[in-house]
């Protein structure tokens, strides 16, 4: 039998996610993938993996998994003490778990969540090319649901790791973060008050938060027009704005359309940063250029281009 | 449509959206079907997804990607070209729907909108076909339109947590089939037992943006005979 984890205990919300469920958007199949890109790929490049490698995506509490093979792992993202059979471990390098040790994670210090990697990845059976759990649609592994006790999760076959890399790992929130925002296209359908109050005033990101979306809550956003209309593709990071004037951030699971007017986009680069955000965090939005977008990207430096 | 009507702008900084004149028409929808269908075929690196709106194409590009920072020129070269008639014809498609019963339970109130008797809500639904405008919000969620005006109620004030699966609905004068449980804040009609989304058949999407849509009328009978929505 292959190599596999088994989930003993599931943690508050564990998913096995890849870089996300591409090319069917317009078949209203949503991406779905990791809140956080930088941390996923960083894992499986501490892991030994490429970043397209299916990995787990942790919560705010962590899970607790049993291997039955020895095992080389990595996490990035949210710092949480984690241990291999009782023994703090040191998540700056990737680590051994012996066959029939546990990887548990314990108390979380920052960030919301944290990706686990396994070498070899993984090893679900890909649903539209992805292994990518998408909960609202019920689509990826396990029926696309989050991870249960007994679980198990075949890993694939493990390649050499690379060595001589340069480990940086995402500078994780306190609390609450500044974005940077591009205007967006729908701009001109809000006041210009409206804007002054998105990119000087600070919101907070409601209880109703979760992989699709942030509902924030803060100064009103008011829409020059009316806050309908003919839908169309809503990208990731962008802030959509329904009539109530109180902005909904999209994240990883949003909907591939929206009838909503969209005011900004929160750039790639700070995607990660978003991703590890938590309802009762604050948020400030400021706009940047399109050049500080994508040197700010080239900056966080993605692995396996 | 000339170029002036037609332009492209950044949508953060990993995508670019081809914006249409801002009206629900048929045309205009065409005109974003064929330029997806052409960027699609083109297959220039660094695309990653290319999503049909009402009036718009959203063009999903790897914001790092080689060769990426043309798409907007090259955006600018297509809509510049005549259009194409690729993907202009859609599929003709029909849905069986029953209206009986506890299938349209929002029946009534669509007739007091329109201030006549539900058997006329229904005679006015399955009188037109329906244009996919648009397939999103869930998979194989298709927006149909136009819906007869005088039965074009507005959303429901308040969205129902738990709409069944195969719901035939209509808001704001578009028609739709939830192709799985879901929430949702349209008028539920009728029931399918058409799947919109099916991931065990050869071709998992019945619609696409383009495909025309007729209503056909099925008893009750009819419906619990074919309908294979329970067996999951």
């Amino acid at each position: 039998m292959r190599a596999g984890l088994t989930v003993v205990r599931p943690g508050m919300l564990t998913t096995v996610q890849d870089l996300g469920r591409v090319g069917f958007q317009h078949l209203g199949v949503p991406v779905a993938g990791p809140m956080d890109w930088y941390s996923h790929r960083l894992a499986n490049r501490l892991a030994g993996n490429e970043a397209s490698a299916a990995a787990l995506e942790v919560t705010l509490i962590g899970p607790e998994l049993e291997t039955d093979a020895d095992v080389w792992c990595a996490v990035a993202g949210a710092a949480f003490d984690v241990t291999v059979g009782g023994d703090p471990i040191d998540c700056s390098q990737p680590f051994a778990v012996p066959a029939g040790e546990r990887v548990r994670f314990g108390a979380r210090h920052a960030g919301a969540r944290a990706t686990l990697a396994v070498r070899g990845g993984i090893d679900v059976p890909p649903v539209f090319g992805s292994r990518a759990t998408h909960l609202v649609c019920r689509m990826g592994p396990f029926g696309g649901r989050q991870l249960a006790a007994g679980d198990r999760l075949p890993v694939g076959a493990g390649r050499a790791a690379r060595g001589g890399h340069e480990v940086v790992p995402l500078p994780l929130p306190s609390g609450g973060a500044r974005l940077r925002v591009l205007a967006a296209p729908h701009r001109p359908r809000f006041t210009g008050r409206a804007w002054e109050a998105l990119t000087s005033t600070r919101h907070t990101i409601s209880s109703q938060s979760n992989r699709m979306g942030y509902r924030l809550e803060g100064a009103r956003l008011t829409h020059a027009g009316p806050a309908d209309i003919l839908s169309e593709a809503t990208p990731i990071g962008s802030l959509q704005v329904p009539a109530s004037g109180q902005p909904i951030l999209l994240m990883a699971d949003r909907q591939t359309t929206g009838g909503y007017p969209i005011i900004a986009t929160v750039i790639t680069a700070d995607l990660p940063i978003a991703g590890q955000l938590a309802p009762g965090d604050w948020v400030e939005f400021r706009e940047c250029t399109r050049e500080q977008a994508m040197a700010a990207l080239a900056e966080r430096r993605p692995f396996d281009r | 449509m000339t170029i002036a009507e037609a332009r492209v702008v950044p949508a953060g900084d990993a995508a670019w959206l081809v914006e249409l004149p801002d009206r629900l028409d048929a045309g205009i929808n065409g005109r974003a079907v064929d330029l997806a269908a052409r960027i699609r075929s083109a297959s220039w690196p660094g695309v990653r997804d290319v999503v049909v709106g009402f009036r718009t194409v959203m063009v999903y590009v790897d914001p790092l990607g080689a060769g990426v920072d043309a798409v907007p020129q090259r955006l600018d070269e297509i809509l510049a070209q005549p259009a194409s008639g690729r993907g202009r014809e859609g599929s003709s498609i029909e849905v069986p729907v029953c209206y009986d019963g506890a299938c349209g339970p929002d029946l009534p109130d669509i007739a007091a909108f329109a201030g006549c008797a539900p058997e006329e809500v229904v005679r006015r639904h399955l009188a037109r076909e329906y244009r996919v405008f648009v397939v999103g919000f869930m998979p194989g969620f298709a927006y149909m339109a136009s819906v007869d005006p005088r039965i074009a109620a507005p959303r429901r004030s308040s969205p129902r947590l738990k709409v069944p699966p195969g719901s035939v609905a209509i808001a704001a004068g578009q028609t739709g089939i939830y192709p799985s449980e879901s929430p949702g804040g349209w008028h539920i009609i009728g029931r399918t037992p058409a799947k919109p989304y099916d991931p065990d058949r050869a071709e998992a999407f019945l619609f696409a943006p383009g495909d025309r849509v007729r209503f056909v009328r099925i008893s009750a009978r009819e419906f619990d005979a074919s309908s294979r929505w329970g067996a999951k």
